[in-house]
């Protein structure tokens, strides 16, 4: 054990040029690397002192080899002194806070004496307090020390000093800072022990270690320096021309000129993209990455490769949909699965079974073993036989991803827990991930190209951890609002529908196949005849996924709503509804009612998930989503262009329809303008017009969709979809066929454009329907330009609402995320933060786990009733019919 | 000071009081706190706390109306 030592202060400093030559072992002279045999050149900038980075050579300073040898730094001396770039700012305020002559700070004794009193035994003077003295001595014009007037000084950026014109050379500048005395220093917040003011004129350079600048060698051979090398190689060649021109007299002009050139190059050796100076480029003309620009931004250290975290065992492609698969696998690539590796360790029980991962010649087979002792040994046919003698209990295989395998699935942004849930290997040919599509929900995913990551859990902690905390069916009810989040749509529900819709049945041949489609493998007795044929209903098949307890009576999406329902005005009850829309199931038995969105996305699901329990869900969503697919293949389904098209009886009432409408509304405008209109209350005699016109238009739009939902076939694909839910509403089906109806920008009627007028097409204080943007086209038979520019502005305002609601609501939700990631819920309900104090004393005040509460309440009150009284008859248990191997019957579904 | 009357009748001031040492001595117990500090707080200088005369390190006993759970329960501690 080492000796435990213990960071008590950082001190943040200038390095000064003892220090450079104390930490330097060589003075680097040579502005070269290698010679021709590509052998480090002596006192170069690849010199055995700064360090090894060809195999083969020794350090000559620690007498490391390339594996061992950490690199030394060296230095360079430079001729004449150069201000560091980084440091500027701090020499200009000095030079101007401090006397030319003396170097004291330029304030009087007493103030300094009363600053003075705020440093005691280890004290420093505040930031704020050093910034007041700064500001304070700049405004002096004469030194109180010494009586010296003060001269002005001037920074030109971006590194030269002026004094009323005269320039100040680094040499000089040097000198002055030299003269602020210890005490004076301590005043303007700085630590003469670390960062005296002039050890920011540089002196003495120092050459980073090789290590830190390695040179790469081209497949040509050729040797490539990096671009610090590059760097540094300028500065000595600069150097030593300045000193060869010195020490032959030349003129004051040239060697002004060399020195400005050397502090080019020392500049942007430490950052090359300081405004005001030109970067210093490649020959390929790209512009060098110096030191600041190693450390800066997205690419830099800090946030690259501090920051920024990969991990091994992990994968990466495009995902598409499958939902042949079971909703907690996922399909793996081949090629991916030949990669990923699963350790195994051999015990006296498995070894036989894992000496065939290693006898194998292809997938799944072993690619490393890990011996006792740590060692990593490649399996290859040449060491096979080696290893296959010595496996013995305690070593690691490490296999190929197979089958059954726990893995990770993960789709960014990961927004919540669900973004990242836990399946089971599936390894499919081709070359994209597979999921289930009830799983895209939850990931947010659809399959435009979107990718998504993997990662393979290596330990046997990790697996129970994901598989009984994070695997796909036991999140099935959102965390967020208690509602199930992994759920059918689209083809599902509209599956669904058709399959168990009132009387839909099925032949044999089609009932086998449906109910084979999920892996059912009994068939149950057919509960229909058709010209003398057994045929089985869809309410039949769909009932063999559910649960064989089941019960549940709840509406359908279909249903009009006890109000509205005549049927239940006469009857008082929804048992026996005509449109099939009260679903009861009985042990399992769908016995009425049609299976649309409502129980695919909600109360199916839900209590199937709560009653069941997770396993029984995930059955559940498996085996009907298939079945709802193979059905709906099988009746076939298109929505195609002549859905769209209304009867002739149905455009003439619609055309009468918005005729009377607009109408109504020019006579609205008349009153309006005749300045009949009566006043709203609230509101101006303009809003109320709006509101009314609004109201007309809009309704207009209603009674028209209402007309076409009444003469479209009750077959209409897009009807059905609409009524079961799967996807569109009636409202886009008034649109394709009837009318678009209002466009609105801001809640209004199109009114921007010019003064008078929307378009120039329209007379000056035109507000008709046709004017403010009233398309009465439908989709169908298209719309008119002036149509199509309002619905234009209507669209593009939906755009741009929708791209800053989310830029918005997503940092709004980062930022309280952030704010509220370490406060957890305890044993005892309370909400605590990382140091115990208590947030919440029940979570959410109820202490509820919206996951385990029954929609918005904790408790399912109708359930607990229902479950007191003992309503539920029993029914006798039917038999079942085994399948028998036979050929297709050749009928048709009802 | 505004009158304590007005405070405490408001319809938005919650209900308020102080706990005695026995009570805030089974509350830490309950909540297994070892000081007062791990409670919520609320400062001397809140118009409620100055109405209803709490002392610094006083713990009050807040009951409040709430959309999830009818009445919610709360402490805080004066400081």
């Amino acid at each position: 054990m080492g000796v435990e030592k213990r960071i008590w202060a950082i001190d943040f400093g200038l390095l000064s040029p003892e220090m450079v030559r104390k930490l330097s072992q060589i003075r680097v002279v040579t502005p070269d690397t290698y010679d021709e045999d590509g052998y480090p050149i002596e006192g170069g900038l690849m010199d055995l002192h700064l360090g090894v980075i060809d195999p083969g050579l020794r350090c000559k300073t620690c007498g490391g080899t390339v594996a061992t040898c950490p690199g030394h730094f060296g230095h360079i001396e430079l001729v004449r002194p150069v201000i560091h770039i980084a440091y500027v700012k701090m020499i200009y305020t000095l030079l101007k806070a401090t006397c030319s002559k003396c170097g004291r700070l330029l304030l009087s004794k007493e103030d300094i004496e009363k600053y003075k009193q705020l440093i005691t035994g280890e004290k420093e003077i505040d930031e704020d307090t050093a910034i007041e003295i700064l500001e304070k001595a700049k405004k002096v014009g004469t030194c109180p020390h010494c009586g010296i007037k003060q001269k002005d000084i001037k920074l030109v950026k971006p590194m030269s000093f002026y004094e009323d014109d005269q320039r100040l050379f680094p040499t000089e500048i040097r000198r002055r800072l030299e003269l602020i005395p210890d005490d004076d220093l301590k005043l303007l917040g700085l630590d003469p022990d670390v960062a005296r003011p002039e050890w920011a004129i540089l002196t003495v350079l120092p050459v980073p270690p090789a290590q830190t600048r390695p040179s790469i060698t081209l497949e040509t051979g050729e040797r490539s320096e990096d671009d610090l090398t590059h760097k540094l190689v300028d500065i000595l060649r600069t150097n030593q021309r300045l000193r060869d021109n010195i020490s032959a007299g030349a003129p004051q002009l040239i060697i002004e000129d060399l020195w400005d050139l050397l502090q080019y190059h020392v500049t942007t050796y430490f950052n090359n993209e300081i405004s005001g100076i030109p970067p210093a480029r490649h020959r390929s003309g790209r512009p060098l990455k110096t030191l600041a620009q190693r450390l800066k931004g997205k690419e830099g250290r800090f946030r690259y490769n501090l920051s920024g975290k990969r991990v091994n065992f992990s994968a990466r492609t495009v995902i598409s949909p499958d939902p042949y698969i079971n909703i907690n696998e996922v399909g793996v690539p081949r090629d991916i699965a030949k990669i990923l590796t699963i350790p195994e360790y051999v015990t006296e029980w498995n070894i036989e079974k894992i000496k065939e991962f290693i006898k194998a010649n292809d997938y799944p087979k072993a690619l490393y073993v890990i011996r006792p002792d740590g060692r990593r040994k490649i399996v290859t046919d040449a060491s096979k036989d080696t290893i296959l003698e010595e496996l013995a209990p305690g070593y690691i295989v490490e296999r190929q991803l197979m089958d059954g395998d726990i893995v990770l699935f993960n789709r960014q942004p990961s927004l919540h827990r669900i973004s990242m849930m836990c399946h089971v290997v599936k390894v499919l040919p081709g070359k994209t991930f597979r999921l289930h599509p009830v799983v895209c929900k939850p990931y947010n995913a659809d399959f435009d190209g979107d990718e998504m990551n993997l990662h393979v859990p290596q330990t046997e902690e990790a697996r129970a951890e994901a598989l009984h905390l994070m695997l796909v069916q036991k999140q099935m009810i959102s965390p967020r609002y208690g509602a199930p989040i992994i759920i059918g749509d689209q083809d599902f529900v509209t599956g669904a529908y058709l399959m168990t819709y009132e009387n839909t049945s099925f032949p044999k041949y089609l009932a086998t196949k449906i109910l084979a489609r999920a892996g059912i493998t009994k068939l149950p007795k057919p509960d229909k005849k058709i010209n003398g044929k057994p045929m089985w209903s869809g309410k039949l098949l769909f009932s063999q996924s559910l649960p064989k307890k089941l019960n549940l009576d709840y509406p359908a999406r279909i249903c009009v709503g006890k109000n509205k329902c005549e049927y239940f005005k006469k009857k008082g009850k929804c048992e026996g509804c005509p449109l099939d829309a009260w679903v009861k199931i009985r042990n399992g038995k769908l016995l009425s009612g049609v299976i649309d969105k409502v129980s695919f996305q909600g109360i199916l699901v839900d209590t199937i998930f709560r009653k069941f329990g997770s396993s029984a869900a995930a059955d559940f969503m498996n085996k009907s989503t298939k079945m709802a697919l193979e059905a709906l293949m099988h009746i076939g389904f298109t929505a195609a262009f002549d859905d769209t098209t209304p009867s002739i009886e149905a455009k003439r009432k619609v055309g009468e329809i918005l005729s009377r409408a607009e109408k109504e509304v020019n006579k609205l405008i008349a009153k309006y303008k005749a300045g009949e209109l009566e006043r709203m209350p609230g509101k101006t005699v303009e809003e109320t017009l709006e509101d009314m016109i609004m109201v007309i238009l809009g309704k207009a739009r209603d009674d028209a969709g209402n007309v076409i939902a009444e003469h479209l076939d009750k077959n209409n694909a897009y009807l059905i979809m609409a009524r079961a839910g799967s996807r569109g509403s009636l409202l886009n089906v008034t649109q394709m066929s009837a009318t678009v109806g209002q466009q609105a920008v801001r809640g209004k009627r199109i009114l921007r454009g010019y003064r008078t007028k929307t378009l120039p097409h329209f007379k000056p204080g035109d507000i008709g329907p046709r004017a403010r943007g009233f398309v009465r086209s439908s989709f169908r038979d298209g719309l008119d330009p002036i149509e199509y520019f309002f619905h234009a502005m209507g669209g593009r305002e939906g755009l741009v609402d929708k791209g800053i609601r989310t830029s918005k609501s997503g940092y709004m939700q980062r930022r309280l995320i952030n704010a509220l990631q370490d406060f957890v819920v305890r044993n005892d309900k309370t909400v605590r933060d990382a140091t115990d104090t208590i947030v919440q004393f029940a979570f959410g005040e109820d202490g509820a786990d919206p996951m385990k509460c029954y929609g918005e309440y904790p408790v399912n009150i109708k359930e607990t009733i229902l479950l007191e009284q003992k309503e539920y008859e029993e029914l006798p248990e039917e038999g079942e019919e085994e399948v028998v191997e036979e050929g297709g019957e050749g009928g048709r579904y009802e | 000071m505004l009158d304590p009357e007005i405070i405490l009748n408001h319809e938005y001031v919650p209900k308020h009081e102080i706990l005695s040492e026995k009570e805030a001595e089974k509350l830490l117990k309950k909540y297994k706190l070892n000081s007062k500090n791990k409670l919520p707080k609320i400062l001397l200088s809140d118009p409620v706390v100055k109405a209803i005369g709490a002392k610094k390190g006083d713990i009050l006993r807040i009951t409040r109306k709430s959309y999830t759970a009818g009445t919610a329960v709360y402490y805080r501690v004066v400081v």
